[in-house]
């Protein structure tokens, strides 16, 4: 596998350290690498100066690199102090040796964790530091981390740069991995830039802007997520009235959600992951039975009708989650291609499904929307994510959707193929398409929506006008510190 | 993709040869551990067959294969029906009675028992279909608590229908009458014996199973179900309506299970009726890969092993119950050889596309400025 070629770069004891590149660039791949999983076929890697040999994990672990991964790897219904010691209960034991370890590690770097709390009851940023605790109780002085702020609010964000500081002043070494070019402006001490698999260039932050780091990393002229003029009419495609959600015994997962999206118009819905954004698209395409409300496509009550129903009347669906929901990831490529429009032209005639037809489809599609696949005939599992993500952006778009419920359309996608994926979704929007944009990407809500709202804890907010808000306000408004603001 | 293809066909092949090899192996170690005459249990199983074990091997298979192609219906969207073995036997047993009423003439009398057949077994299987959606039954125990209360029904049934011939001891429905039998084709010169009129039946389910799966929508929503249910569910497939008519189609197959046998063979259903013909559908089932061809090979390995296992007790003085072992083996090894080469496949498939990928960057060099 030729993921990563001639990756050269090298980085001081006491740093941040910061790699950025595409995805696919074959960060992933490098990162493997440095932390044993998979073997170079050349090249060493040295540490200290010293060449070492990385066969595994525990190889990585000994020699000093520990792994923070961007999937949290901690057990909820476990303590802070369990999850720590969790596969690691030779080092300090795992009773009062590990709790001190703990609180002297917590203290020496202001992680403030506390050993007894119960994970499930901890936010983001803690389970964040609990990881970068468990790798230092590991007694690792080098860490990696993997896109370490894709899951947090920017507030959040600037609490991890702190503590990374603190990391960098007791003398560790931290290796920033990241596609956010800003923060990696902000935190890095030194950038290397890989692209397509290459190292392109280590860069001093303080000599580049955002915008030349990002041309070095597509190696071409970058898009922004600039909406042109306003291209909202006055036909409503998509409305909801006070949409509902029963949870059990709790409080609702859906409260009472209402909205309009015209023809022409984007309506991006920011939230941190799990305040009812899954549920919200679920109900739309058929797939829950809210326990109220209703969902209109024009003027047509489509709460009863069926996912299948719902697709056919030209509802597109880009799902949160491509493995689970998009894809079937043990068929080729054309047979995903046909997947969620099995009953539509140009896959079937009548009951019967024409194979060649979708092949040929299944060509153009990844001709215009460049997925980069040696054949159609490859299964799904074999692409990387960003061109698994392109080829159902294609199929969705293909079926000229007259509503697009899009959650997270670019996330793990690489730059050059985020801003094609915008432009196709701007150029329909022209036409006329309703888009709802789930994201958690503040800055591509803010470049692509009409309007945006929030949403916490199941209740959508008022609108906010992308045009002069800012990600701190969003941020504010998603984590429950803006309610007052709000009510003004 | 013509090396794709000859790839695949290897893989696909490597399984099943592995297996055979390892349940040769595994047999042949149990023989000599008991001290049974290893080279005469081979020479028996592995001797060309005479013609008239050739028909048998030809009727066996035909009916180890609409046997298998029930099951694999249900496998395909991840049902395991376990049922198939006692949905058989209702349906045979209804059809049987229907048959021997003889309301109909001829032809006509059997194609509408095979309907009726067809409908009962498919009942039968759409309790476990019923409970399966309205109350989440997992369809593995409800199928096999069926099978049981099949026989228990059937044998139940049997005795207050049953017409006992004089001077016989077996228990049977009444006999189908002769403008009903199928006497079946000379396919095989020299033998005695004929083969199946309704092996025409299993060819045509076997096209019928193909076609229906690989060439219509139902059959993509049905595989699309089968590889992720939660993609299928967001491609808008009704999972519950796709579960309750998969597991009725298969119960309507196992319903034809003991057709060939009804018109070509027994000409009633009676307590000597063949068994286990359902069990014998899974394993065919998983050997033949639920694939319709692959399913016609394994049919015939099975029905191949059975008849020249018949020989094993004169021959060899081995007990031919020897055959379950080698069978069971087989089945073993080959569920495990599937696994490893699906996971080596996937492996290879992924470094072949990241490869493939590399020679295209490199056949299309820096077209966008050459990096610093």
């Amino acid at each position: 596998m030729v993921a990563n070629k001639d990756i050269t770069f090298s980085v001081r004891r006491g740093t941040v350290h910061a790699i950025v590149g595409e995805n696919g660039a074959g960060k992933s791949t490098l990162m493997k690498i440095l932390y044993g999983v998979q073997r170079p076929d050349e090249g060493t890697i040295k540490v200290n100066g010293q060449v070492v040999n990385l066969h595994s994990p525990s190889d990585a672990i000994a020699a000093g690199i520990g792994m923070v991964f961007q999937h949290f790897m901690l057990a909820d219904n476990l303590t802070v102090l369990e999850n720590v010691v969790l596969g690691a209960e030779k080092l300090h034991g795992i009773g009062d040796g590990a709790r001190r370890e703990i609180k002297r590690i917590s203290d020496a770097y202001k992680l403030d964790v506390d050993p007894d709390a119960l994970v499930a009851d901890l936010g983001v940023g803690a389970r964040q530091r609990i990881e970068i605790l468990k790798v230092l109780f590991r007694g690792a002085r080098t860490l990696i981390l993997d896109e370490p702020t894709a899951v947090l609010v920017p507030q959040e964000v600037d609490e991890l740069f702190d503590q990374l500081a603190e990391l960098k002043d007791e003398g560790l070494t931290v290796l920033f991995i990241s596609h956010k070019l800003d923060e990696v402006l902000k935190v890095a001490d030194s950038i290397t830039v890989i692209r397509r698999g290459t190292t392109i260039d280590t860069v001093d932050p303080k000599a580049v802007n955002a915008r030349q780091l990002a041309e070095l990393m597509v190696g071409s002229e970058l898009p922004s997520p600039t909406t042109e003029e306003s291209t909202v009419t006055d036909r409503v495609l998509l409305r909801l009235e006070g949409i509902t959600l029963g949870g059990g015994t709790g409080r609702p997962v859906l409260d009472d959600i209402s909205l309009t999206i015209h023809a022409g118009e984007v309506l991006g819905i920011a939230g941190v992951e799990g305040n009812g954004q899954a549920e919200l698209v679920e109900v739309i395409m058929g797939m829950r039975e809210p326990s109220a409300g209703e969902v209109f496509l024009g003027d047509t009550d489509i709460s009863d009708w069926h996912v299948r129903e719902i697709r056919e009347a030209g509802v597109g669906y880009i799902p949160e989650d491509r493995h689970r929901h998009a894809l079937l990831l043990e068929a080729p490529l054309w047979e995903n291609r046909m997947l969620g429009h099995q009953t539509e032209s140009p896959n079937v005639k009548g009951q019967l499904i024409d194979a060649a037809a979708a092949k040929a489809d299944t060509e153009r599609i990844v001709k215009d929307y460049d997925v980069r696949t040696p054949s159609i005939f490859v299964t799904a599992g074999s692409l990387s994510g960003g061109n698994q993500q392109k080829l159902i952006i294609g199929r969705e778009m293909s079926h000229k959707p007259k509503v697009l419920i899009a959650a997270h359309p670019t996330r793990g996608v690489d730059v050059g193929a985020q801003s094609s994926i915008w432009d196709h979704i701007r150029a329909a929007r022209r036409e006329g398409l309703a888009v709802l944009l789930i994201s958690a990407d503040l800055e591509e809500l803010i470049g692509l929506s009409d309007t945006i709202r929030v949403i916490l804890r199941g209740r959508l907010s008022g609108d906010f006008d992308p045009d002069d808000v800012t990600a701190e306000d969003l941020g504010a408004a998603m984590t429950g510190a803006g309610e007052k603001e709000e009510s003004r | 993709m013509k090396s794709l293809n000859v790839r695949r066909i290897l893989m696909s092949l490597a399984a099943p040869v592995l297996a055979l090899v390892v349940a040769f192996i595994v047999t042949s170690l149990v023989l000599v551990a008991v001290g049974d005459p290893v080279g005469d249990v081979w020479k028996t199983i592995l001797a060309v067959p005479k013609p008239r074990q050739t028909v048998n091997i030809i009727n066996a298979a035909s009916v180890f294969y609409l046997s298998a192609i029930a099951v694999a219906v249900g496998f395909r969207m991840n049902l395991f029906n376990i049922g198939v073995d006692g949905q058989y036997r209702v349906a045979a047993f209804a059809a049987a009675i229907f048959a021997g009423q003889a309301w109909l003439p001829g032809w006509l009398n059997i194609l509408v028992a095979i309907l009726v057949a067809m409908v009962a077994g498919g009942l039968w299987a759409s309790i476990a279909a019923y409970l399966k959606v309205k109350r989440g039954v997992s369809e593995v125990i409800s199928t096999i608590m069926l099978n049981a209360i099949a026989t228990g029904v059937v044998s139940w049934l049997l005795l207050k229908v049953s017409s006992r011939g004089e001077g016989s001891n077996s228990i049977e429905t009444k006999t189908i009458p002769e403008s009903s039998q199928l006497e079946g084709f000379k396919l095989i010169p020299g033998a005695t014996n004929r083969v199946y009129t309704l092996l025409i039946l299993a060819v045509l389910v076997g096209f019928l199973y193909w076609f229906v799966l690989s060439k219509t929508r139902f059959g993509f929503d049905l595989r699309a179900t089968g590889r992720s249910e939660s993609a299928a569910v967001a491609s808008g497939v009704n999972v519950p309506r796709m579960v309750m008519t998969a597991m009725i189609a298969s119960g309507a197959l196992a319903g034809l299970v003991g057709m060939p046998l009804l018109f070509g063979q027994d000409h009633n259903y009676g307590t000597t009726f063949q068994s286990g013909l359902g069990f014998a559908g899974i394993a065919i089932a998983l050997l033949g890969r639920n694939n319709a061809v692959g399913i016609g090979f394994a049919a015939l390995l099975w029905a191949f092993l059975d008849v020249q296992s018949n020989a094993l007790q004169i021959q060899a003085d081995v007990a031919q119950e020897l055959v379950n072992i080698i069978q069971g083996v087989i089945l073993f090894a080959v569920v495990i050889a599937y696994e490893l080469i699906r996971r080596a496949d996937k492996r290879i498939e992924q470094t072949r596309v990241a490869r493939e990928l590399a020679a295209q960057r490199q056949a299309a060099p820096a077209t966008e400025g050459a990096p610093a």
